[in-house]
């Protein structure tokens, strides 16, 4: 039995699959007490922002990795959120709206944006689409940074400070939560909150995938114009990718504001958007858990990388020969280029990927051979 | 059931086709046969709308079809096998199946229509879980067809099904085309392998440089000694 075959197996098993959702419930229920305890609250940080980079690669992962449209852009659309957040929850227009308005309208106006990116788009693909999606997201980056005259909407540069933590139900998430003579701290409950958020973005995506649209997204991503033959309104379902996955930045933004405290233009630069790329691309395009993986990876390795690599030059040459952030930078290249070689589907591809890449050519083949 | 007057598709200032007329009536096999370049597929594509025509009329079933966007072709029952077969290469073969009925919500008769397809083309049913980009050329043609009936269309558009095939890869499509408009389907074959096409239809037409310039029964063609002569290579 072949190694791809038992997992099936274990699939299909109820049971397996009951005991496995369980533990790994239980294991996300526990995560922040372990890193918390262990690694401290800075790696509780680092943890929250790897659950708003799932959500971002998950979004980004349905234009680029099912409807196979290259966004160099997508970062615009956290910002939408991100500022959306800011403008309602913060001394700089004196509004303080509820999380629960801020957040669902936070996804929609990304929604908009995205449709606004999509409608003059329809007709590019590739390279040509990349270029003007990139310009795209610095227009709106440009645009935070200049619209503070004549009329200061976004406070220009100096970024919007002050905002309101995420409040729930009575709670505000900036202090501990004593609830039941327990206290809970701020980290953690934020940790809860994104972790739902992420969950609830993890299970529109997998039903998408397995819908009409999904399907209609991938056949879009091989041949646009046999897509069209076989009836598939290719220009609303592409704009429908856009907009999707638009929302899902615009989600991620928002809890990036609260959770943050302060925005400023520079938090949503060419290098953020390359960023979530390599995270849908790195950990296997099209593939939810490998988009998943790929988000944790690419928020924790270069924060292992910055504070490891100074010790490490400590115990090696008793001294620290090259600056541990100009150092980060350049292992996280490194570390790129060696998946890209030898994982080119991703880390974890999704069975037509792997199938794909390793040439394979019929089940039936492969069978007879045995 | 299919009327094109006055056809015309323009690339920019380049006229592909001029002002073509021609026709197909139901349950009729019509080839649109010519050389590179007379305009077989440019009329194709705007039959299939996938290209604007720059004037005339096309009317299917008595309806002007001309300002239909290219999704809503397939309700109405045209489907087109695209040049170069067009199938989606990383969906297997059933998936790329199931996207033919993409329009259609009716489980059992597609999975009726899947079985038909299965059984006019039995290599697609061996292969059925295999991606259609590792199919060899002919398979992929196979699927491209298949995938086309699974709409049950009224109108089946053939563009240059032979492209790129082995001469013995040609023959089989070419019998399962037959077959196809033996069970009553109307077909229109745009052709460059003018005999054989000519052997499966009834009709036939000429295209030279996007003009129509000859047209007659299929058999009076392969003894016109003028399509002998250009098309047939003697």
């Amino acid at each position: 039995m072949t190694p791809s075959s038992t997992l099936e197996t274990l699939r299909t098993d109820k049971r397996i699959v009951i005991a496995a959702t369980v533990i790994i419930g239980i294991a996300l229920a526990v995560l922040p007490f372990i890193i918390g305890s262990g690694l401290g609250n800075s790696w509780l940080r680092i943890l929250n922002f790897a659950l708003l980079y799932i959500m971002l690669a998950l979004g980004l992962n349905i234009v680029v990795g099912f409807a196979g449209l290259l966004d160099l852009g997508y970062i615009a659309f956290y910002a939408v959120g991100a500022y959306l957040y800011a403008l309602l929850a913060s001394p700089h227009f004196g509004l303080h709206l509820p999380v629960w308005v801020i957040i669902p309208a936070g996804a929609a106006l990304a929604g908009i944006f995205g449709a606004l990116l999509g409608a003059p788009t329809l007709r590019l693909r590739g390279d040509y689409l990349a270029i003007v999606t990139l310009g795209f997201g610095e227009i709106v980056r440009i645009f935070l940074n200049n619209l503070n005259a004549p009329v200061n909407i976004t406070n220009g540069p100096q970024g919007i400070s002050g905002i309101d933590p995420i409040h729930l139900g009575g709670f505000t998430l900036a202090k501990p939560i004593s609830l039941l003579g327990f206290t809970l701290p701020s980290l953690h409950a934020y940790y809860y909150l994104f972790l739902a958020l992420a969950l609830f973005i993890v299970f529109v995506t997998i039903r998408l995938e397995n819908s009409r649209i999904g399907r209609a997204w991938v056949a879009i991503r091989e041949d646009e114009i046999a897509a069209k033959s076989c009836g598939i309104n290719t220009r609303n379902i592409k704009l429908l990718a856009f907009t999707m996955g638009a929302s899902f930045g615009g989600v991620a933004g928002g809890l990036f504001a609260g959770f943050q405290g302060f925005v400023s233009p520079e938090s949503f630069n060419l290098m953020e958007s390359v960023m979530v790329l390599c995270m849908v691309v790195l950990g296997g395009m099209g593939n939810i858990p490998g988009v998943i993986l790929g988000g944790i990876l690419l928020t924790i390795l270069p924060e292992i990388f910055r504070h490891g690599s100074g010790p490490v030059q400590l115990a090696i040459f008793g001294k620290i020969l090259l600056d541990p952030e100009a150092l980060r930078m350049l292992l996280f290249g490194l570390a790129l280029i060696v998946v890209m070689l030898y994982r080119p589907a991703g880390l974890w591809p999704s069975t037509t990927r792997r199938r794909e890449f390793r040439g394979d050519s019929t089940n039936d083949e492969l069978k007879a051979g045995e | 059931m299919l009327e094109v007057t006055g056809l015309r598709v323009a690339y920019g200032g380049i006229q592909a086709v001029r002002g073509i007329t021609f026709h197909v009536r139901q349950g009729e096999m019509v080839a649109l046969i010519g050389a590179n370049g007379a305009g077989k597929t440019s009329t194709l594509k705007a039959l299939s709308r996938l290209l604007n025509a720059a004037g005339g009329s096309i009317r299917y079933c008595g309806k002007e079809i001309s300002a239909l966007p290219a999704h809503q072709l397939i309700c109405e029952g045209i489907a087109l096998v695209p040049e170069g077969r067009g199938v989606f290469p990383r969906m297997s073969i059933v998936e790329n199946l199931l996207m033919g009925a993409y329009t259609r919500h009716d489980k059992e008769g597609i999975s009726t229509d899947r079985e038909h397809v299965f059984s006019l083309f039995p290599r697609l049913k061996e292969r059925a879980q295999q991606l259609a980009g590792t199919l060899s050329g002919g398979e992929q043609q196979m699927l491209a067809i298949g995938r086309a009936l699974m709409s049950r269309p009224k109108l089946l558009l053939l563009d240059e099904p032979s492209m790129g095939l082995a001469p013995l890869m040609t023959q089989r499509i070419f019998e399962v085309i037959r077959t196809v408009a033996n069970e009553g389907m109307t077909v229109l074959l745009v052709e460059q392998n003018a005999k054989l096409a000519l052997e499966v239809s009834q009709r036939g037409y000429v295209m030279e440089s996007g003009e129509i310039t000859l047209t007659d029964e299929a058999a009076n063609l392969l003894a016109n000694p003028r399509v002998r002569e250009a098309y047939l290579g003697e």
